[in-house]
């Protein structure tokens, strides 16, 4: 890595460190966040849809693996759950979309309970391998059962009106992600530096220390756990209003895998980074659409330089 | 076919898949026990082994033609291969990374997956290969169960690795330095044994009775996929936690007990083939939960 253009990186980070500058920034990107959508064309509103989508995902992943540090492979399932209830609770039932997002983050809450409840006093690289395992089971499930479409997935799912207005153009959908976004980013900052997010970075840093201190491991880790699952089923419920059809193809390995490198590749547990990472993992292969099927080899590499070189990710952490 | 006769075929059947499972497994028990890594490149090494010994058969057929001398010829140079590509693999990726924290080594290991699995897509193109051979359909029929003779020598062959494994680790100077490894590294370090060498050499034999695996994959199937190494990875892994992770004796048996499960339990009635993967995945994710240290595994006090 050069040396020059890491010192670079740093002197910025440290000049955002004050909280006057960052508050301007801040500002002057959720402005230009807000306006984007009146200058970009239909193809660049749904590239950014899709990074504020893999935003969300990525900031709920963020929890689990940057905060708690337990490594979840098979995140992609939170977010089948979320999808697979809102689409057959408002194609086979007929339930109003809006209706469906309790029942879709409960779901999934249940679903990070049941995989965590038990797994989480196994040492952390048999919780990689269950949360693999399990990741698989929700997709041959729902490609076996008849309730979830089968192999061909669920179709016509209800579009979602909001006070008179069927959200059914990109650009609705634009702000729609965008807004979720922001609220999983204040949901992440308020966590951070909670008492709970205080309690996760302790438990990763030294589980035992943690544990002498009096903080409850396991129920510390399950808190992780489910609200990660619950930033998952959230994405999943708006994820399948905005497809209007989905299928079991689109919650496989590769996708849980994705959203853990969005979140290796900005920097585990930093909020700017995560975001970061989530638009380099949508804006990378369009900007190169020539990669085609090379696209996850690169990703590939790119994972293992960043582990290997900088385990901090892209964006290094502030002085503290 | 009366049950009895099920019953024996899916006997030979189960038998088949589990040393499958156990050769692979083999390969994540030792290089488990040894530096505690959970190596999810594994199953991609056997997928390798099974492309590079198309590679090699397709390239000597010519002068050996496609029978059982040219197969065993390219499994061993497969296994030669692809145990070097674990050695790299361990050299590039893995050393520097061993006092790194556990999230971090995961990581890796699940890029190098990546790595693995993604660049033989890009040079295959995604397609099936067609691993071709004239072993013929003959075999040994006992009543309603047939039993090939390709079918017999993959076991045996399987058995015969298993073997010399197992005289190895036990017999050798080499296995007892790996044994020791695995109890106290450090004290290792103070003896004089060159720790380095030995964690290469565990990834070259694990690495290579993986090709071996896929080779025999290859054989058997008749077919070579790219993502073939993603559920055997896990299956494989099952296997060695039934087994009790760590434990050479308790991969084979985990291997050859799995097999066994998956072809009965496709005999459940309701439970299809199409289960089968939930079936096996359910049963370690229950296994982690009830008995982590499986069968023959010993009790781990310390907690990572």
């Amino acid at each position: 890595m050069g040396s020059p253009d890491t010192s670079m990186v740093t002197d910025w980070a440290n000049w955002l460190q004050q909280q006057r500058n960052r508050m301007v920034v801040l500002m002057v990107m959720a402005a230009l966040a807000m306006l984007i959508p009146l200058v970009a064309n239909n193809y660049m509103l749904e590239v950014l849809t899709n990074a504020w989508f893999y935003t969300i995902l990525c900031l709920g992943l963020n929890i689990v693996v940057g905060y708690a540090g337990l490594l979840d492979l098979g995140y992609a399932a939170f977010f089948a759950v979320g999808a697979y209830t809102t689409g057959i609770l408002t194609s086979k039932f007929g339930i109003n979309f809006w209706l469906t997002i309790p029942a879709a983050v409960a779901c999934s809450m249940l679903a990070g309970i049941i995989i965590g409840g038990p797994t989480l006093r196994l040492r952390s690289d048999y919780l990689a391998i269950v949360t693999l395992g399990f990741g698989e089971i929700v997709r041959i499930i729902a490609r076996n059962l008849e309730i979830t479409g089968g192999a061909s997935g669920l179709i016509g799912i209800d579009r979602p009106s909001f006070f008179g207005i069927e959200l059914s153009q990109g650009i609705h959908f634009y702000y729609v992600f965008l807004l979720l976004a922001i609220l999983a980013c204040f949901v992440s900052y308020r966590l951070q530096n909670s008492r709970l997010g205080r309690a996760w970075q302790y438990v990763r840093e030294d589980e035992d220390a943690a544990e002498a201190m009096g903080i409850n491991r396991v129920g510390v880790k399950l808190y992780a756990y489910v609200i990660g699952a619950m930033f998952g089923g959230v994405a999943g419920c708006f994820f399948a209003a905005k497809m209007t059809a989905i299928s079991p193809e689109t919650f496989t390995f590769a996708q849980s895998v994705l959203i853990l490198l969005g979140v290796v590749l900005g920097g585990m547990g930093k909020i700017p980074g995560v975001i970061v990472g989530a638009f380099a993992l949508v804006l990378f292969p369009e900007v190169f659409r020539g990669l085609g099927s090379m696209r996850m080899l690169i990703f590939g590499i790119v994972m293992l330089i960043i582990m290997l070189y900088r385990p901090e990710g892209i964006w290094p952490r502030g002085k503290s | 076919m009366s049950n009895l006769d099920i019953i024996l075929q899916q006997l030979a059947n189960g038998l088949i898949l589990g040393s499958f499972y156990a050769l692979v497994a083999l390969g994540y028990t030792m290089v488990y026990g040894i530096i505690k890594l959970l190596n999810f490149a594994h199953g991609d090494l056997y997928m390798v082994g099974g492309f590079v010994g198309f590679l090699i058969l397709s390239a000597i057929s010519g002068l050996l033609g496609e029978s059982w001398t040219a197969i065993v010829c390219s499994m061993v140079l497969s296994m030669l291969a692809v145990g070097l590509l674990g050695v790299i693999i361990q050299r590039v990726a893995y050393r520097p990374m061993l006092k790194a924290p556990r999230l971090s080594i995961l990581i890796t290991a699940l890029a190098v997956s990546m790595i693995l699995s993604n660049g033989v897509m890009a040079i295959t193109d995604g397609e099936y290969l067609a691993f071709n051979t004239d072993l013929g359909y003959d075999g040994l029929g006992f009543g309603n169960v047939f039993v090939s003779y390709t079918q017999l020598a993959l076991v045996v062959s399987a058995c015969l690795l298993m073997v010399s494994l197992t005289f190895f680790v036990n017999k050798t100077l080499y296995g007892k330095a790996m044994r020791a490894i695995a109890i106290d590294q450090d004290a290792c370090k103070l003896m004089g044994i060159n720790v380095n060498r030995i964690i290469a050499l565990t990834f070259f034999i694990g690495s290579s009775l993986a090709a071996a695996a896929g080779v025999m994959a290859g054989v058997y199937y008749g077919s070579l996929h790219f993502s073939m190494g993603f559920v055997i990875g896990l299956k494989a892994f099952t296997a060695a936690v039934i087994g009790g992770i760590g434990s050479i004796p308790g991969a084979m048996l985990g291997g050859l007990l799995l097999g066994l499960l998956e072809a009965f339990g496709t005999q459940i009635p309701f439970i299809g083939s199409e289960w089968k993967d939930v079936f096996s995945f359910g049963l370690l994710i229950l296994l982690l939960i009830l008995k982590p240290t499986g069968i023959l595994g010993k009790t781990e006090i310390e907690r990572m």
